[in-house]
């Protein structure tokens, strides 16, 4: 069944050392489910913190939204849309955090959606660490859509 | 709904939706929203679905593709009630 969701990850725009997304674990037009492991070998943990590697906000924001928003974009908007004509762009995030996240550690996306409209993608966020507790949640929205559309 | 009313009810909205450096009395009924009132097309979203509640009415991609300015997003809105 897992299968069926390569051809999402094979669109994906991203590369190492900027992929946070692992494994896509639901997907249907209501939201998206999906997982991640960070590396321990992750470049930023050498200066976030020194000499205490904590997994930043930013890299737990930009996780959620490569898997809540991007990969349901993607879904959404359907597999015969080439990559190379999707537009792509955050637009505006409001996150909490709530539990750090340490290198090497498991998370889950859970993403819902608020709405899709005029390109907009507009979901609600959560993250959860592998004893399912809450580690961040918020809102998030950003424009995909085919560019010359 | 007198033409006013409906300028003053779209103008509650897009007041929402302006970043800092342009002012409510900026808006004009010719004012382009992306180029005058700087407003980018994230919001611009935000404004088209917060004037469907606002109206009870619902607008499609070739609406949100005329609406450039305010005289325009009247004209939809005008458009849109004629309709129902």
């Amino acid at each position: 069944m897992k299968e069926s969701y390569n051809w999402i990850l094979k669109q994906l725009p991203y590369s190492e050392p900027f992929l946070f997304v692992e494994e896509i674990l639901n997907i249907n037009d209501k939201g998206v489910e999906g997982a991640y492991q960070f590396s321990p070998d992750a470049d930023f943990y050498k200066g976030h913190f020194k000499n205490n590697p904590v997994t930043p906000g930013v890299i737990l924001t930009e996780c959620s939204a490569q898997i809540g928003l991007v990969c349901l974009g993607i879904y959404l908007l359907g597999e015969k849309t080439k990559l190379e004509n999707i537009g792509i762009g955050m637009s505006s995030s409001e996150m909490e955090f709530l539990l750090p996240v340490f290198p090497g550690e498991r998370v889950k996306v859970v993403s819902e959606l608020v709405y899709f409209r005029f390109q907009k993608l507009k979901c609600e966020v959560k993250m959860y660490n592998e004893d399912d507790k809450l580690v961040c949640k918020g809102i998030l929205a950003g424009m995909i859509g085919v560019a010359n559309e | 709904m007198l033409k006013e009313e409906k300028y003053q009810k779209l103008k509650d909205i897009i007041k929402i939706y302006l970043p800092e450096d342009v002012a409510v009395t900026d808006i004009e009924q010719d004012s382009h929203f992306m180029n005058n009132l700087n407003i980018n097309s994230a919001n611009l979203v935000d404004i088209v679905l917060d004037v469907e509640d606002a109206f009870d009415i619902r607008l499609e991609n070739d609406d949100m593709d005329k609406m450039q300015t305010v005289n325009d997003a009247m004209a939809i809105i005008d458009a849109k009630l004629a309709e129902k």
